[in-house]
């Protein structure tokens, strides 16, 4: 780890004092002085800031982790987790979506069908994906992909990785919001198991288009929320300047989703974010999602759709009066 | 035109309009010709000249396709609630009071029962004036129960959609409006039970991209906007010059999205010839010949 890899505003403290034991190290190796116990003090107090720093961060800062260009996406997770990945193409009418992804695999030796947002690593693949943002033929695809698994008895898993869908012409003239409604009454009655899991940002209808699932894993240093704070802070504040505040008034953390009762687990990151150690990132979210598979492989048809009614059906906070006039 | 333009009433006072009186006239958007308001009520709020169709709030929309007196209203009392505890410029609850005492209405939709010549309906109707019919959870609760309402009395469902999209301040329990909301259209559709969807001025955002494209039929009113990301963002976000009436009722009906448009006036009749169809029934009998009579 270098100290290059400190570039957001909030790990300017880790940046400096990485800095710090870099010099040192470099002094002594040079000057031939030993300077072991000093450079241990330094790298031990690198250590317990970053504690400090990382379990404690706004959501603002989460949001920006989420967002870290060296974070893995949704490729670097299925190449560790599954076998054989099998990337079948095309929505059947318009085109082949590469910001949105599926196919299948095999996990534990059991075929499954996955479902992807990928983002680019670089500006020329970022071009391809359209930087994680699908258009409708991606969504189509996806359910053309869920039916298949429905068909031949597969578990749908999708990984959830999108600022948001394509907002753009073309996106609106073949009806990107069609095909998210579509996505979302077709999984609402899927009769398969279903996993969804949010690897980094789950950007309003976008993300919500492939996640209406039985369970909703969510990693710990990723998000969801109803807008992307930037526009949220440009219709409600009027000023994008306000970013920061509304992405802390929305809530949309990992713990906080959890807490709502959006999310169903939280999976564990390593120290910083899955950036910084993604075998262990995808060991976590390996044993969660197999748990959570499990449990929902030995559910009949039946139960698996009732609960999955039933979890959605709950979602939402009012209240009731029973006032004159109720009917 | 202006998107999210409301009915002009005379309430900007330049010292020439001064002798108008305001809530007596409304000037067309479309023509610039001042009209007598009664005159746009008895018509639904369709300018008679030039066809242009202002905003309409729920409960007159709700007389305007119920049969007199077979209305029953449901779920009005369900309030929103601070969920986030949620402040930008102003205090989430101050908005909710305020839209309630404007509007008279506790949330965004009108929901309940009713017939349209005598066919029982569950029918919810959104009120933009309501903070821009935002959708949050009990936006969502009461298009759900106006569902299940169908679902449980094995009637067709209508919904009359108006809506700027998700309520934010809500956070992520408005996004779940959209899976709730569709998850219970799924349901209704297994039952093979008609949902009717009508779009109207301006539909976007979390509703357009949940139960507002659900329809077995979708109709739109003209000139309406439609859209999941609004122009104001789309142009901004990619520097292209938009199409010519892009993201209007007319633009996505060329591009195959919607039905029918249909003008308000002929609304009820058109709906209730489509609920005799998918029960069975023959044409009404005052019916007549052609389903795309003209709108004015």
């Amino acid at each position: 780890m270098d100290r290059s890899d400190f570039n957001l505003d909030f790990e300017k403290p880790l940046r400096e004092l990485q800095l710090r034991l870099d010099e040192l190290r470099s002094a002594s190796a040079e000057q031939n002085f030993d300077m072991t116990k000093e450079a241990e003090a330094i790298a031990a107090r690198l250590e317990e800031m970053k504690k400090n720093i990382y379990n404690d961060l706004t959501s603002w800062q989460r949001v920006q982790i989420a967002r870290h260009p060296k974070r893995p996406y949704s490729l670097d997770y299925i190449g560790r987790l599954f076998e054989g990945f099998e990337e079948l193409h095309g929505d059947r009418s318009f085109g082949d979506d590469q910001a949105l992804i599926g196919g299948i695999a095999w996990l534990d030796g059991r075929p499954v069908m996955i479902i992807a947002q990928q983002k680019g690593r670089d500006v020329k693949e970022n071009l391809r994906r359209n930087f994680g943002m699908p258009h409708p033929e991606g969504y189509r695809k996806a359910l053309r992909l869920m039916r298949m698994a429905e068909k031949f008895r597969m578990p749908v898993i999708s990984f959830i990785d999108t600022k948001a869908a394509y907002a753009g012409i073309g996106s609106e003239e073949r009806h990107v919001s069609e095909a998210i409604a579509c996505n979302l009454r077709e999984m609402a009655v899927l009769e398969v198991p279903t996993v969804g899991i949010i690897i980094g940002e789950g950007g309003s209808g976008g993300a919500l288009g492939i996640a209406v699932v039985d369970r909703l894993l969510v990693q710990a240093f990723s998000y969801y929320s109803v807008i992307p704070p930037e526009g949220c802070a440009a219709i409600l504040w009027r000023d994008r300047k306000f970013t920061e505040t509304a992405a802390n008034a929305l809530k949309l953390g990992a713990r906080e989703l959890h807490e709502q009762g959006i999310a169903d687990e939280v999976i564990p990151e390593p120290l910083g974010g899955a950036h910084r150690d993604p075998d262990a990132a995808s060991a976590a979210l390996g044993e969660a999602l197999r748990r959570n598979l499990a449990e929902l492989m030995g559910l009949s048809t039946k139960k698996l759709l009732d609960q999955r009614y039933n979890k959605y059906r709950q979602m939402g906070e009012f209240t009731e009066s029973l006032a004159a006039g109720a009917v | 035109m202006p998107f999210f333009s409301k009915p002009k009433y005379s309430t900007v006072s330049p010292p020439k309009k001064k002798d108008i009186p305001k809530d007596l006239y409304v000037r067309c958007p479309k023509s610039g010709e001042l009209v007598y308001i009664k005159e746009i009520e008895k018509n639904w709020m369709v300018i008679p000249k030039s066809g242009h169709h202002l905003a309409i709030d729920a409960p007159m929309r709700v007389k305007s396709l119920i049969d007199e007196g077979s209305w029953e209203e449901c779920d009005a009392n369900l309030e929103s609630v601070d969920i986030l505890g949620f402040k930008d410029s102003k205090q989430y609850v101050d908005r909710l009071a305020e839209y309630k005492r404007k509007t008279k209405l506790s949330d965004a939709v009108v929901s309940g029962v009713g017939a349209m010549e005598g066919i029982q309906v569950s029918l919810a109707v959104m009120d933009f004036r309501f903070g821009g019919a935002s959708m949050g959870s009990v936006v969502g609760e009461k298009i759900t129960r106006a569902a299940e309402r169908a679902l449980e009395k094995e009637i067709p469902l209508i919904v009359v959609s108006a809506s700027g999209g998700a309520r934010m301040q809500e956070g992520i329990f408005s996004l779940m409006q959209m899976a709730k909301t569709s998850a219970a259209l799924a349901r209704l559709a297994k039952k093979r039970l008609p949902f009717i969807s009508v779009l109207t001025h301006p539909t976007t955002g979390g509703v357009t991209a949940s139960f507002a494209t659900l329809g077995d039929l979708i109709l739109a009113e003209p000139e309406a906007l439609i859209c999941f990301a609004g122009p104001r963002v789309i142009k901004e976000g990619t520097n292209q010059e938009l199409p010519e009436g892009f993201q209007r009722s007319e633009f996505l009906f060329d591009r195959g999205l919607i039905d029918q448009i249909v003008d308000r006036r002929e609304l009820r009749d058109r709906i209730v010839r489509f609920l005799r169809a998918f029960s069975g029934q023959p044409l009404p009998a005052a019916a007549n010949g052609s389903a795309n009579a003209g709108g004015d």
